[in-house]
């Protein structure tokens, strides 16, 4: 079993709704680029004029972000708009190219080396696709009990210790000497969480961790993410497109576009009072099911290349309200409500 | 809404002892758009499959059959169907990258399709390319003629796919998921296309989804499969707003957007059975709060006006 101190520690340290304030992870203007560092040669010849550098990807553009204790952040956007490798970064996987990531309200960076470790233990990822994340060639008792072993962190058997993390994942210990292959989407999908679960984080990273199941199942997870938030006083990133998994689970929530946060705020808030073009343009094709046929009123154009982002404001391609301003700067997020911030010109100008 | 284009009489399409569709039926009428509703493995996918003749060994239509336009083409040959698909029946998949041929120029793609149909010259040939390029919404498309599959986006790809599909103007096209993998923003681009598109040809569209929420928008009416039946049928807005068979019902309390933000989602309990271990009676009877002795026996089909189910204990009470 986890050793009863740490436990102890970690109930004492966060109960849910009274906290929330404290940031348990706070990412302190991120930015971080994709794409091939020059060699000698390379250097050379860039040097020389006779190559051009190597284009990079901006995949996340000096974002702050803060995670407060026992909240669900939900982070939205489309494809290519840097939200995974936002999640990857808080969870430790990718290193940010600049800025700093707080655990605590102390750097990641200036930790010693074995408090790092902890506070990395302590954030684990749930990724999106069940067929991808488990070891095809590892059963799933070994899956789960590896990283607890490797840690140090199980004080008696492993057997016991295992069963007792299919149980709180909702599956039946009696399965745990299968292969992955031999489980449905859903089952694979709870035996991610009960690996992420097995080294008693305090924060969870779920990275589209509902997208590729179905409907029904998929109630079924997110069931379970909301009982495990309450039984182990978790936080949450959840990362996700779907705007309709995230007005249900978040407390707050933030939205990106091409690598930026566009805008940020409590759920209700920006379910009733969206700010950003974007975002209404998102909360417009929230999927609902209807009881009259309504058509569909899509915003235009396609997803800029984060391989060359649109001057200015990243949306104003795409944005029925631009102004011969937002083609050349780029808006700052400012409040605009309590708690709620907003990166758009159009503030300014109806002050 | 009047003749009827498509009908499926008892149709049976097993992999061995898989029986993925197990006795379906259904029309659809000229200018008709069927949502056909299920989750992986209901046997929606084969049954679009079936109908255009493109079910792979082992799987095999074991029985009913399938009139298209007063004909039975059920027992039709390759050729025969060959004649048929592309020009009076198309269809398109999920993933247009496995659609289009990536080493060949969509030009080539597209005025390939117009002449394996229609003698015409390779002129006019490029020019209904490039019209139904022009009419789904890409822009430019004389210059996007030349190009490669990878040189699109993933919504543009979908678009040229539907183009393709729209080059003969078929009397019904079954689409398989198309918009499942895009944006949000991308897929109501191409929703609100489609939605123009067939109420201009007043083509038949069969829409293969998972998600209610666009059937809601885009159908008229619906037809709920599950392992391999269809366990419900109507229209829309009448059976999304009173569904009859408890899995329909279940389906749309899991939708997160029903529920009250922060509660615990209403799930349906358990997983969808084999279909390989169909029971006799209601597949869904396992998982159903209603089930009793009796669905452990077949169930007939129960009909009232346009509204079809397969429950022995439908939902009486009105819901919102």
């Amino acid at each position: 079993m986890i050793s009863s101190t740490k436990v102890a520690a970690n109930i004492q340290s966060s109960s849910p709704g009274s906290g929330g304030m404290a940031p348990l992870i706070e990412l302190n203007e991120i930015s971080h680029s994709f794409g091939t560092r020059p060699d000698l040669a390379a250097r050379l010849a860039i040097s020389l004029k006779f190559a051009k550098p190597a284009a990079r990807v901006q995949a996340i553009d000096g974002v702050s972000l803060a995670v407060r204790r026992g909240e669900v952040l939900g982070l939205v956007g489309e494809s290519g708009c840097g939200k995974s490798t936002l999640g990857r970064i808080v969870a430790g996987i990718v290193s940010p190219t600049r800025g700093s990531v707080s655990w605590r309200g102390k750097d990641m960076k200036a930790l010693p080396p074995s408090e790092r470790r902890e506070a990395k233990l302590r954030v684990q990822m749930i990724f999106q696709n069940p067929y991808a994340s488990l070891n095809p060639r590892r059963k799933a008792a070994d899956i789960v009990g590896e990283a607890p072993r490797v840690h140090g962190l199980v004080g008696g058997d492993l057997g016991t210790f295992v069963d007792e993390q299919f149980r709180r994942a909702g599956l039946d210990p009696a399965l745990k000497h299968r292969f992955p292959h031999q489980f449905s989407g859903g089952q694979r999908q709870r035996i991610g969480i009960a690996r992420a679960l097995a080294v008693q984080p305090e924060f969870l990273v779920c990275d589209e961790a509902v997208a590729a199941l179905d409907v029904s199942i998929q109630a079924q997870i997110l069931n379970l993410f909301m009982d495990l938030r309450e039984r182990l006083n978790l936080t949450y990133l959840f990362i996700s497109h779907d705007l309709g998994v995230v007005e249900h689970i978040s407390d707050r929530v933030a939205i990106m576009y091409l690598g930026r946060i566009v805008e940020e705020a409590p759920s209700e808030e920006i379910f009733a009072r969206a700010n950003h073009p974007y975002t209404r343009a998102l909360l417009a094709e929230v999927p609902r099911i209807e009881t009259t046929k309504r058509g569909f009123a899509a915003i235009k154009g396609e997803l800029p290349s984060p391989l060359s982002p649109p001057s200015g404001c990243h949306f104003h391609p795409r944005c029925p309200h631009a102004m011969p301003r937002c083609r050349t700067e780029a808006p700052r997020l400012k409040v605009v409500a309590a708690g709620h911030k907003s990166a758009c010109h159009l503030n300014d100008a109806a002050v | 809404m009047n003749a009827t284009v498509l009908e499926v009489r008892d149709l049976r399409t097993h992999f061995g002892q898989a029986k993925a569709v197990d006795g379906v039926s259904f029309s659809v009428a000229r200018g008709e758009v069927l949502g056909l509703v299920g989750e992986s493995g209901s046997g929606k996918s084969v049954t679009g499959f079936s109908i255009i003749g493109l079910v792979d060994p082992p799987g095999t239509i074991v029985g009913g059959q399938i009139v298209f336009d007063g004909r039975d083409i059920t027992r039709s040959s390759r050729e025969e169907m060959r004649a048929l698909r592309g020009r009076r029946m198309a269809m398109i998949f999920q993933d247009p990258m496995m659609t289009l041929n990536p080493v060949l120029r969509i030009d080539t793609q597209m005025i390939e399709a117009v002449q394996a149909h229609e003698n015409v010259s390779r002129t006019d040939a490029r020019a209904r390319a490039r019209d139904a390029l022009g009419m789904v919404g890409i822009p430019s498309p004389d210059e996007r003629l030349q190009a490669y599959p990878h040189q699109f986006s993933g919504g543009m790809r979908q678009r040229v796919v539907i183009a393709i599909a729209l080059l003969h103007q078929p009397d019904f096209i079954i689409a398989d998921e198309p918009t499942t993998a895009l944006d949000v923003t991308i897929q109501a681009q191409i929703l609100a296309e489609m939605q123009k598109l067939v109420a201009q040809n007043n083509t038949s569209l069969i829409w293969i989804t998972h998600d209610l929420a666009v059937v809601s928008r885009l159908a008229d009416r619906i037809a709920v499969m599950y392992a391999g039946r269809i366990v419900e049928s109507g229209p829309v807005s009448d059976v999304l707003a009173r569904p009859l068979h408890p899995y329909t019902a279940g389906l749309i309390d899991s939708v997160p957007s029903r529920n009250q933000r922060g509660e615990r989602l209403r799930q349906i309990p358990g997983m969808a059975p084999s279909v390989a271990r169909l029971p006799t009676g209601c597949a869904f009877a396992p998982r159903c709060p209603r089930a009793d002795a009796v669905c452990a026996q077949a169930v007939p089909l129960f009909a009232a006006g346009p509204r079809e189910h397969r429950c022995v204990h439908p939902l009486p009470e009105l819901r919102v």
